[in-house]
């Protein structure tokens, strides 16, 4: 033993030399070989990204159905159940097609700074290569249906703002044009080659939007208020009350959304690596700190802690987080998470009765004002030390939020927000009218006080057994 | 003593439950129900199989009241409950002998 221990640096220089000299004469050879093995690791990477982002792609599906179908159906009254969670399931189908046809180039196809060209017209050119731009180690087609299920569930977002009584009709065609109007181009500014807003791709004004809290949820929050804005009140709102018909389907809606939204902010970092972990983390931690937060606010204001309040919170903390998934710790996801149960819970409780338009399902309390409170809280707490997205030429980090001394990124998310909210308001006020004038956006008041699920879809969500010989 | 049976359209219930709570009508008891007078009923399709549903939901209120209440509570039900149109429902007046109240053994219009 002793021999060995004396010895032992002069055994491994030997060793070292000996493998050495082995390599030297079959040189050629082993460079060929290390290339071989190279691509194989890089095949393996690319592998395991592009098993990675299939999940998430099916995740965020499942956020739209059975998700935001369950959360919004149960809080509308029985009478109109279906008609509610078709709104979400007639998106899986129509903005699909769209997407294949016109609506993927729109978004993601070269163009200009504001909207993408034609390049991909019926998805031409989306095959297994990457594009580097996007995600150099998937298939640009992974890519393609992964964005797919974020242009499904934007407008199904809207439809809780006019819920129990637009025309089915006239829902689809808004939710066609608001696609292409409103989505299209906010997507193409903050995640486009050549957008306006791309921060990963030196955009003129560059947004920290990590999943879509300018794209996603400020256009579907503030394109909700508007509609429930123009559209009017339901019959007999506020005076009448309309309960959800069963919280226990919301509850469900809820904790799939929850589950989901791992493949919705994880998902956004493109690859399966660390920073899709941090995404994860941070978004699991924000959604429990929201939900204790609307819970606690309820508590305080109202005496009781409600259900509907837990799962609403924490639907408004993965709002609140998705802009700053991919860029900020789990302690600063706590905060953002606590700030945004708070301040939904005050906007959906106060604000809404205060001003008094019908958001039915809340859309735009959650959605429009979470998204806007995360993207401005991204600017406060996103780090380099998370993701290192803003480089000098050296390609050395810079700043990103606040925490990181970077005050000037809050103009940036402020210029982002503006944008989204004023395409949004000016998108959706000019679909609504032509939609009002061709088709007619509401059902008349006897289909409305019967109820949409027997008027417009022949149906019944719950059946008196009775009534079936 | 009457006993009132009103059978409405269930989106009018809350302005006939509110248009009675306003004259003063202290009490009520409501049922939903399923059922048809004169008005037909629709048609519903699953996965293209088609079923008349010819009885439909109602909301049923039943209250008793003092004799000098009916008229009142009849003149509000039907001006809260009607749109015009048929399967607006039926308003049904009966007869009562006795009330009794269990909490005290009241009777009568005391225990209304």
């Amino acid at each position: 033993m002793r021999f060995i221990r004396r010895y032992s640096p002069l055994i491994v220089a030997l060793l070292l030399v000996g493998t050495l000299a082995a390599q030297v004469p079959a040189n050629g050879a082993s460079t060929a070989s290390i290339e071989q093995l190279q691509q194989q690791i890089a095949e393996a990477k690319s592998n395991a990204d592009n098993g990675w982002m299939l999940v998430c792609s099916a995740l965020v599906l499942m956020m739209t159905g059975p998700g935001l179908a369950l959360f919004y159906g149960g809080l509308v009254r029985r009478k109109n159940v279906l008609s509610t969670m078709m709104h979400s399931f007639a998106m899986m189908g129509i903005i699909t097609i769209l997407w294949g046809v016109v609506l993927f180039s729109l978004c993601f196809g070269s163009g200009n700074s504001f909207i993408g060209g034609f390049s991909h017209l019926f998805l031409n050119g989306v095959g297994a290569a990457p594009e580097p731009a996007y995600a150099p180690t998937i298939p640009l087609q992974t890519f393609m249906i992964y964005q797919l299920m974020f242009a499904v569930i934007t407008p199904a977002l809207i439809s809780g703002a006019f819920a129990e009584r637009m025309k089915f009709s006239a829902m689809t065609v808004f939710m066609v044009l608001w696609s292409i109007i409103v989505y299209a181009p906010m997507a193409h500014m903050v995640w486009g080659k050549g957008g306006l807003l791309n921060a990963a791709l030196g955009g003129r004004f560059p947004t920290l939007d990590f999943a879509g809290g300018t794209v996603v949820h400020i256009t579907s929050g503030v394109s909700a208020l508007v509609c429930a804005i123009y559209l009017g009140k339901r019959i007999g709102y506020p005076r009448q009350p309309a309960p959800p018909h069963s919280v226990v389907l919301s509850f469900i809606g809820a904790c799939l959304l929850w589950v989901g939204w791992f493949g919705f902010n994880a998902g956004s970092a493109l690859s399966a690596g660390s920073l899709a972990t941090s995404a994860f983390v941070a978004t699991h931690f924000a959604a429990a700190a929201a939900a204790i937060a609307w819970a606690a606010a309820e508590w305080m204001h109202n005496g009781r802690p409600s259900a509907l309040g837990a799962i609403s919170g924490c639907v408004a903390g993965l709002v609140a987080i998705t802009p700053a998934s991919g860029f900020v710790g789990p302690m600063a996801a706590i905060v953002i998470g606590l700030i945004a149960g708070v301040v939904c819970f005050a906007m959906v409780v106060k604000v809404k009765s205060h001003f008094g338009y019908d958001d039915s399902l809340d859309a735009f309390g959650v959605h429009g004002v979470g998204g806007t409170l995360g993207a401005i809280l991204t600017a406060v707490f996103a780090t380099k030390l998370v993701n290192p997205i803003f480089k000098d030429a050296q390609g050395g980090a810079l700043g990103s939020g606040m925490v990181d001394g970077n005050f000037s990124q809050i103009y940036n998310q402020l210029v982002g927000v503006g944008v989204a909210v004023v395409l949004a308001v000016v998108g959706t006020l000019a679909i609504l009218k032509l939609v009002d004038m061709v088709i007619g956006l509401r059902v008349s008041p006897e289909q409305e006080t019967q109820g949409l699920d027997v008027t417009l879809h022949g149906e019944e969500g719950y059946n008196w057994e009775g009534g079936v010989p | 003593m009457t006993k009132l049976e009103a059978i409405i359209q269930p989106g009018k219930f809350e302005d006939v439950k509110n248009a009675l709570l306003e004259i003063g009508v202290e009490g009520m008891t409501v049922i939903e129900v399923r059922g048809h007078g004169r008005q037909k009923g629709h048609t519903e399709f699953y996965r293209g199989r088609e079923y008349a549903v010819d009885v439909l939901p109602k909301v049923k209120i039943e209250t008793v009241l003092a004799d000098n209440m009916v008229d009142k509570a009849v003149a509000a039900i039907t001006a809260a409950a009607r749109t015009g149109k048929i399967g607006d429902g039926k308003i049904f007046l009966t007869k009562v002998d006795d009330a009794i109240r269990i909490r005290n053994d009241e009777r009568g219009e005391n225990a209304l």
